[in-house]
């Protein structure tokens, strides 16, 4: 008992190590906390004080402007929540097509820079280094301004093979319009999808008994695409109708239609996230030690069989993290449209903040937004990580 | 497995913590009865100096922090020639920048003394809500949304406009049906947009729109040919055809899509700032309706014998110092900027690479749509 007492007396609380360390983390929380408290509160009574309120009806009202590229059906008397959508739809198309071309793009680059071909190296890293060192914006502007607006007038429209035309209303390329038998077609490519997806199971547990690695995923694609093209012969007209860009009056039509700053500002995107892409595939090839390759080579595996079956599932562990945050960077780096006028999510909220007044929801509802774009992409990559990691035995 | 749980635990706590920040709103119509207690305490308690002043929320706060600032803040365009344009040199001129100049020249006697700040047609709200710019001019249109939601009450008309349509010469266009299936240029945060939606609507015109976030941009690619055509206020058009690279060959269509009343605007909340705001405009027009220019009103401080003009250049009453200003303001307005058409000749007369025709806005004795209550 006095024994306790004296332990007590010896440290009081205020100089335990284990208390003070607790508490240094309460107080901590407690002034982050009060900071965000009083900036909200300061920003509420502020604008209450100038007579406005804080709230997400005015989503509800009509809009009253038009947008000029829009993939869902929207019209000036859609709301402002539709137009909002119809921006991050535009943001979702822009980001996706150059998630998946910079990273073809970046894989070639990387590879191409560890060739020993002398002059695919040099090109490689000459491209590399201009692009690494160049502003995102100003690369957008050239894009915008020095190629896609320079292109010809719709008259003078350039006509290239495939029927692609050039001018600068837009790009217009060939486009399948669905006729009466694309229903069924439809049909017929899930049952595709579903019969490649049981002989890749099935290909893959026989390569696990036998010991012989299955070529799942080519047989994967063979399945599907014979499925596909047997269901075009067999069906009685053909699911799809080829519908080819033309110049009617004042602008195109037909096709598709690629207007110049959807173009700029994915051809922009692409091209430099490419070459950070290419950066990091190739620190990732780098990281598999020379061993590893050497071991396969004693192994009789061939130089194609060395990179796909050893250096790229290692490669990979070390590839993922970093490529995250590129995807990452590409989405948010979308929100430059601004300055070319794609009519991104970002581009719409500023005309929505301004047509509405409500800046203060609409800043909220923007970064929640890019927040929870970005957090969904790490949280698929990080799963994705998860999977493709080392597992240790 | 931690990660993804992390990542997901964060987007809620971010979700949760945005949406009750702005669930917290509706419980804080609290806040204004709070902030607005404290005056009824305040007013008995200072009865001493017999001129207590009627403390609505912020009446009289601007002039008092523009006049402790030494400077007027003025929110201005720096991309429209004739109304407000920044050149090489980083001078600021234009019929909305003299109008800035006016209101410094009414509170100090000094038409120098304002710092004039480009603001984009999608940013100037925000700019004068959050106290940022003291007046927004910039060849604003007048609205009742933005007089009410958007927290600003516009002064008087200082520019009647009407929105406007330019094509090239060679597009043979002439009309808006010949506009059809085409592609318009417009700037982003503009009434102009609206108006497009309205009347293409409403008239069955099938048009894509290519909206750019200013007007540098918009007839950038106007110029580059990206569109059949460029529509902004009928003004504006005139000022920005000057600067293209090739005038003569663009053509301003005989169509007014809509009104466009522009004027100078200032926040709710503070009804001296709006009058001193408003009579600057006032006295504009009245002294060119009185006859007085920066050229003669020195010899008309001797000669003038008319009581309203009298009233004007503050030799009679104190009208000056019921706004809160140097009885003689108005003296200033004149002398050192000039009235309404010296200010008009000077940005958009014959003289200028913008002209414009006056057309309404002339003094209703000639005709035109300007008039101003009386000084009394």
């Amino acid at each position: 008992m006095s024994d306790n007492n004296s332990q007590s007396a010896a440290t009081p609380f205020w100089r335990d190590e284990r208390y003070l360390q607790i508490l240094g983390q309460v107080v901590f929380v407690l002034l982050v906390g009060l900071f965000f408290y009083s900036i909200a509160r300061n920003m509420i009574t502020g604008l209450a004080r100038q007579g406005m309120a804080l709230g997400f009806n005015f989503l509800k009202s009509m809009s009253g402007f038009d947008i000029g590229e829009m993939l869902i059906e929207y019209s000036r008397s859609s709301t402002y929540g539709r137009a909002l959508l119809v921006g991050l739809v535009n943001t979702l198309m822009v980001s996706v097509l150059g998630i998946i071309f910079s990273t073809i793009l970046g894989i070639i680059l990387g590879v191409a820079r560890l060739s020993t071909n002398y002059l695919v190296n040099k090109i490689a890293a000459f491209y590399l280094e201009v692009m690494r060192n160049l502003a995102l914006l100003v690369f957008l502007i050239f894009w915008y301004l020095g190629v896609f607006l320079k292109l010809p007038r719709v008259k003078d429209a350039i006509l290239w093979p495939g029927n692609i035309l050039l001018t600068n209303r837009g790009v217009g390329i060939p486009w399948g319009v669905p006729t009466e038998t694309f229903g069924t077609y439809r049909l017929i490519l899930l049952g595709g999808l579903v019969l490649a997806s049981a002989v890749a199971v099935i290909l893959h547990y026989r390569g696990r008994r036998t010991g012989r690695p299955p070529l799942t995923t080519l047989w994967f694609f063979v399945t599907l695409v014979g499925a596909a093209a047997i269901g075009w012969i067999v069906l009685p007209s053909a699911p799809l109708a080829l519908d080819l860009p033309y110049v009617k009056g004042l602008n195109l039509a037909g096709g598709r239609i690629l207007s110049p700053e959807f173009m700029a500002l994915f051809s922009g995107l692409t091209l430099y996230t490419a070459a950070f892409i290419g950066e990091v595939v190739r620190a990732g090839i780098q990281s598999v030690s020379k061993g590893q390759v050497e071991a396969s080579r004693a192994l009789g595996l061939s130089g194609f069989q060395t990179l796909r079956l050893v250096v790229f599932p290692q490669a990979l562990r070390v590839i993922i993290p970093p490529l995250t945050s590129q995807y990452l960077n590409l989405t948010k780096n979308s929100s430059l449209a601004v300055a070319i006028g794609y009519p991104d999510f970002f581009y719409v909220s500023s005309t929505v903040i301004n047509q509405s007044g409500r800046a203060v929801e609409m800043i909220s509802l923007i970064m929640l937004v890019y927040l929870a774009t970005s957090l969904l992409t790490s949280v698929f990559m990080n799963w994705y990580n998860q999977k493709i990691r080392l597992v240790e035995r | 497995m931690n990660k993804k749980y992390f990542a997901l635990l964060a987007l809620v706590i971010v979700a949760s913590m945005v949406l009750s920040a702005c669930g917290g709103a509706a419980p804080t119509a609290a806040p204004p009865a709070e902030t607005s207690a404290p005056e009824p305490t305040t007013a008995p308690a200072a009865p001493a100096p017999a001129q207590v002043e009627f403390t609505a929320p912020g009446y009289g706060g601007t002039l008092t922090t523009v006049k402790e600032r030494g400077m007027l803040i003025c929110g201005v365009n720096s991309q429209v020639p004739g109304f407000g344009y920044v050149d090489a040199a980083g001078a600021f001129s234009g019929l909305d920048v003299d109008y800035c100049r006016a209101v410094a020249a009414a509170i100090f006697g000094d038409p120098e003394k304002v710092e004039f700040r480009p603001v984009t047609a999608s940013e100037r709200f925000t700019a004068l809500q959050s106290g940022e710019i003291d007046i927004l001019s910039r060849n604003t249109t007048w609205s009742l949304q933005r007089d009410t939601e958007l927290n600003g009450n516009f002064v008087h008309t200082t520019y009647y406009d009407g929105q406007g349509m330019m094509v090239p010469k060679d597009s043979g266009i002439t009309d808006l049906a010949g506009l059809d299936g085409g592609t318009i240029c417009v700037q982003t945060g503009t009434t102009t947009e609206l108006n497009l939606a309205d009347v293409f609507a409403a008239q069955g015109i099938a048009y894509t729109p290519a909206v750019f976030d200013n007007a540098d941009n918009t007839f950038a690619a106007y110029a580059e040919g990206r569109c059949d055509a460029v529509t902004t206020d009928k003004s504006g058009l005139v000022a920005r055809r000057a600067v293209l690279p090739d005038p003569e060959n663009h053509v301003i269509l005989d169509v007014t899509i809509s009104k466009e009343p522009l004027g100078p605007m200032v926040r709710h909340g503070d009804d001296q700032w709006f009058d001193i705001a408003q009579w600057t405009v006032f006295a504009m027009i009245s002294g060119e309706e009185f006859g007085l220019t920066s050229a003669n009103i020195d010899s008309m401080m001797s000669t003038a014998t008319a009581p309203e003009v009298r009233r004007f250049l503050g030799l009679e009453g104190d009208l000056g110092l019921k706004l809160g200003l140097e009885n003689n303001w108005a003296y200033n307005v004149i002398k050192l900027v000039g009235n309404y058409g010296e200010v008009y000749d000077r940005n958009l007369g014959p003289d200028t690479p913008t002209y414009i025709p006056r057309g309404l806005n002339k003094l209703y004795l000639d005709g035109g749509l300007l008039y101003a209550p009386p000084f009394r």
